[in-house]
């Protein structure tokens, strides 16, 4: 541990750390622009100059381990001179367009110059001028305000795992780029944007749309996957203008995907702003107690029995229970969370969760994927993957879709015959797995939304047990459970959680369809559910609860205008059982109105008067039915149990990932139009690279 | 321009000859394995030698593939160093220096009569695409300044008439003996000796 002096305080840190953590322990700030804690160490801005004792020069503190007995300064003249110079050396060839640049107010190189820089320029030579470059629908160039961080380079090597940027050139002539043109295949890309000091890269959706001053800032949770990266929601007026990430060291670090980014113009397009009731084969508008008066009139006399309820994928925990309760007093048993048929055990939560965490990751040695597609399905666990995977040690085998992972791995086969044959050892990834001190596997929902779900399931269990992937008690030290189950719906763990599955002879999603088209299923309740198919909903009388026109609300005979996530106060379990709470950021839409405080009502109309009349109560309700809704941000260990059936056989057919088209996996990134752009760039464009072959 | 491929045809495919694949294998086998990276600037001074005096997008490629690195890290080392030429150069590639102890010495006479001889200013190549002309910084052989160099020979101690003349003869077809046109051996002393002039053999020669 060595012990340094940082402008007149002793400071003691850990070893391997460089001077400028060091200055951040002390708490003195050194500015920077190349540095940053989760990219390899560039050292090629020099604006973290710092003097140190018995060094004839100024020393670039981010690339100097921190050593015994340093006397290190930052506020001497030395320093001080040595920053101004930077500062003016960098200016040099940056242009002052701030009042038309994007980054203007948020921006490293502004503020930096504010509080280090000179007062005025003595340049008087004619500035560098660079092509801008073309990197796709997201991110906007601006090369003349390159400053050659190269941050933008470390993130898309290290990071990202998509080796297109480079510095091309020398001396003057540098320029970042791809030197041959190409968009930036990566669904990780926004993130540079972040990480850009300057103007160079922008958000291209976002350009000339806002100042930061302007917005209003929401810190909240995101839904377009079931990862629940945080989030911060930037609104003006009743506007989300963008979405940025929120550090959480043990969900997405300080990363975001390019959907939970960008999608969110998608929330402006396609809303149900108003209630809606067909009439006539046709929806006319119509207004609150018309719209509960027609369901009213639909269940008359209906038995439990011909009542069925679906919830979506987007769906807050508030609004799942107050459905759940409402279809309860309905005497049905018929309610499923599960819309894409994954053959999931409620009873268990160990069975349905990310048991190792995201942030366990980095704790294992050895990965099974099996059936799943992590890089779009949940691109941060992908890029956890990648920073295990770059740390050393580690292996990865991959039963199902043969795709580019951005890191190297044994891929061991297409589908269930492997899966079994690994299971009975017989396969010689055993060999690596047996090896293993912590290994992990994770089933994604490919391999389980399949008729032989269950015993996909079970024989993990199995490969689980037998691989010394669970062991020890919950909480007791060299505890490890490496069993993980992979979701693609933010809504899905908590739907578990408070037990969204049939009841005793109820019917699932695939029964509620066959039903419905038989006829024997009369009133279907759609809570935002909209990746079925609705076309098998037959004659029945459907309700549709949710906050875009998607194909659920074309279906629908009752349309009930709901929130979008940016628009409520919600819970919200993530695939390892995390719960967070998402906020408000603006208000819904029109007519439309808070889902739980819809159900409710409806509740009430229909004749049952729910015990919750605010969010505390229905959080209290919440508890009541899952105790884990008592402990957000927390991980509670899940008991180990019995799931899945390891009796019936395992069909041979390949896995195959859910998510086809990164981009469009929901309600809001099918309305958005920047989404749209990608699925033209990235998805439709290198027909036969992308997920649409998995 | 350095930040994109040249607009010049690009030839769809390039691989080393198999001639050339053996040398290739003989320079990664220098390096420890795993660092087999290493071997980037010679295999795409030999990619740039089968391809004719300059390196298309496809011999780049083909490196990155053999030495398994992104492309885009090989693009990064080939736009570094000048002595890659990323458009297509003429058979003699003249590079004139014009740096400081050249110019001082008459770089411009031999500048001039280049551009005179060959017909074509600074990057350009002649229509029949025997030579082209670059101007260079200091290629190190300040002694026997001004100089040329053409493909892989330095022509020193040129004036305007013999840089006329090493030109006018690789257009006839024959090769000028590359070194100082003056006759002087290498960089020994132009004139007689000015010190040491008792010492044995002095007076020149």
């Amino acid at each position: 541990m060595p012990k340094l002096v940082v402008d007149g305080r002793e400071i003691e840190v850990p070893a391997g750390v460089t001077v400028l953590q060091a200055c951040e322990a002390a708490g003195v700030e050194v500015p920077r622009f190349c540095y940053h804690e989760r990219l390899s160490i560039a050292g090629n801005c020099r604006m973290c100059l710092v003097e140190m004792e018995k060094s004839p020069k100024p020393i670039a503190s981010c690339a100097m381990p921190a050593a015994d007995g340093m006397v290190i300064r930052t506020d001497s003249p030395m320093a001080k001179k040595a920053r101004k110079g930077v500062m003016e050396f960098l200016l040099i060839n940056h242009p002052l367009d701030c009042p038309i640049c994007d980054q203007g107010g948020e921006c490293d190189l502004q503020d930096q110059a504010m509080a280090y820089g000179f007062d005025r320029s003595r340049y008087i030579e004619n500035k560098r001028a660079v092509e801008d470059k073309e990197f796709g629908p997201l991110v906007k160039t601006s090369m003349t305000r390159c400053i050659h961080c190269t941050r933008c380079i470390r993130f898309a090597t290290e990071v990202a795992g998509v080796e297109d940027l480079g510095a091309t050139g020398r001396g003057e002539h540098m320029e970042v780029g791809t030197y041959v043109e190409k968009a930036l295949a990566s669904e990780m890309s926004g993130n540079i944007i972040d990480l850009c000091p300057v103007g160079a890269l922008t958000s291209k959706p976002y350009a000339f749309t806002a100042r930061p001053w302007e917005l209003r800032k929401t810190e909240s949770v995101d839904v377009m996957d079931a990862v629940g990266s945080n989030i911060r929601i930037d609104a003006r007026g009743n506007e989300v203008m963008r979405v940025l990430p929120r550090l959480n060291e043990d969900i997405n670090e300080e990363w975001i995907s390019d959907k939970t980014r960008f999608a969110c113009d998608g929330l402006k397009r396609q809303r149900l702003d108003r209630p809606y009731v067909r009439r006539g084969g046709k929806l006319v508008e119509a207004t609150w107690p018309e719209a509960f008066g027609a369901i009213a009139e639909a269940m008359k006399g209906k038995s439990g029995e011909s009542i069925a309820a679906i919830v979506g994928d987007q769906c807050d925990a508030e609004s799942m229970v107050a459905l759940k309760d409402l279809v309860a007093q309905l005497d049905s048993p018929n309610i499923d969370c599960r819309q894409d048929r994954a053959k999931l055990d409620a009873s268990c939560r160990a069975g349905y969760v990310f048991n190792t965490t995201i942030a366990g990751i980095e704790a294992a040695d050895v990965a099974l994927l099996i059936g799943t597609d992590p890089r779009r399905e949940a691109a941060i666990v992908n890029t956890r993957l990648r920073k295990r995977h770059r740390m050393g040690g580690f292996a990865v085998g991959v039963i199902g879709p043969h795709i580019d992972l951005t890191y190297k791995y044994d891929y061991l086969g297409g589908g269930g015959q492997t899966l079994v044959e690994l299971a009975n050892g017989r396969h010689a990834f055993a060999e690596r797995l047996k090896a293993a001190k912590r290994p992990m596997l994770i089933l994604g929902q490919g391999a389980l939304a399949r008729p032989d779900g269950a015993a996909v399931l079970g024989v993990a269990r199995k490969l689980a047990e037998s691989f010394g992937m669970v062991r020890g008690a919950d909480h007791a030290a060299g505890a490890w459970n490496g069993f993980n189950v992979l979701h693609t719906a933010a809504a899905r763990v908590g739907g578990l959680d408070l037990g969204l599955v049939p009841g005793p002879k109820g019917r699932d999603v695939a029964g509620i369809l066959d039903g419905a088209e038989a006829g024997d299923i009369k009133v279907v309740f759609l809570l935002a559910a909209d990746e079925i198919n609705t076309k098998r909903l037959g004659e029945a009388f459907v309700i549709y609860q949710g906050h875009h026109g998607d194909s659920g609300a074309q279906r629908a005979d009752v349309i009930l205008p709901g929130a979008a996530y940016t628009e409520k106060n919600g819970t919200y379990v993530n695939t390892e059982g995390r719960v967070q709470h998402g906020y408000a950021a603006i208000s819904p839409p029109g007519d439309a109105r808070e889902d739980w405080k819809i159900l409710r009502a409806l509740s009430e109309r229909l004749g049952f008067k729910p015990a919750y009349n605010s969010l505390k109560q229905v959080r209290a309700r919440l508890i009541e039915i899952s105790p884990t809704f008592g402990r957000p941000d927390a991980i509670v260990p899940s008991a180990w149990g019995q799931f899945g059936q390891a009796q019936s056989p395992v069909q041979p057919q390949p896995f195959l990932s859910p998510v086809v088209n990164f981009y469009m996996t929901d309600p809001i990134g099918r309305a958005s139009v920047t989404m749209a752009k990608c699925t033209q760039a990235f998805v439709l464009k290198p027909a036969g690279k992308t997920g649409t072959d998995g | 321009m350095t930040s994109k491929p040249a607009k010049a045809v690009q030839p769809k495919s390039f691989a080393f000859t198999a001639e050339n694949l053996a040398r290739a294998q003989k320079i990664i086998a220098r390096y420890p394995q795993g660092r087999q990276a290493s071997a980037v600037l010679p295999l795409l001074d030999l990619a740039q030698r089968q391809a004719g005096g300059w390196l298309p997008l496809a011999a780049m490629d083909h490196v990155a593939g053999i030495l398994d690195m992104a492309s885009i890290r090989v693009y990064e080392v080939a736009t570094f160093y000048s002595m890659f030429n990323l458009d297509p150069v003429g058979r003699y590639l003249v590079q004139v220096c014009t740096t400081t102890p050249c110019w001082l010495c008459g770089s411009e006479a031999v500048a001039k009569a280049c551009e005179d001889t060959l017909g074509i200013r600074f990057g350009e190549t002649t229509p029949d695409g025997v030579f082209t002309l670059k101007e260079v910084e200091c290629l190190g052989a300040c002694v026997n300044a001004p100089m040329v160099q053409i493909n892989d020979d330095y022509y020193e101690d040129l004036d305007a008439d013999r840089a006329r003349a090493v030109l006018q003869a690789l257009k006839a077809g024959t090769k000028p003996k590359p070194g100082s046109q003056t006759g002087r051996q290498t960089s020994a002393p132009a004139g007689a000796r000015t010190t040491l002039t008792a010492a044995k053999g002095a007076g020149g020669s």
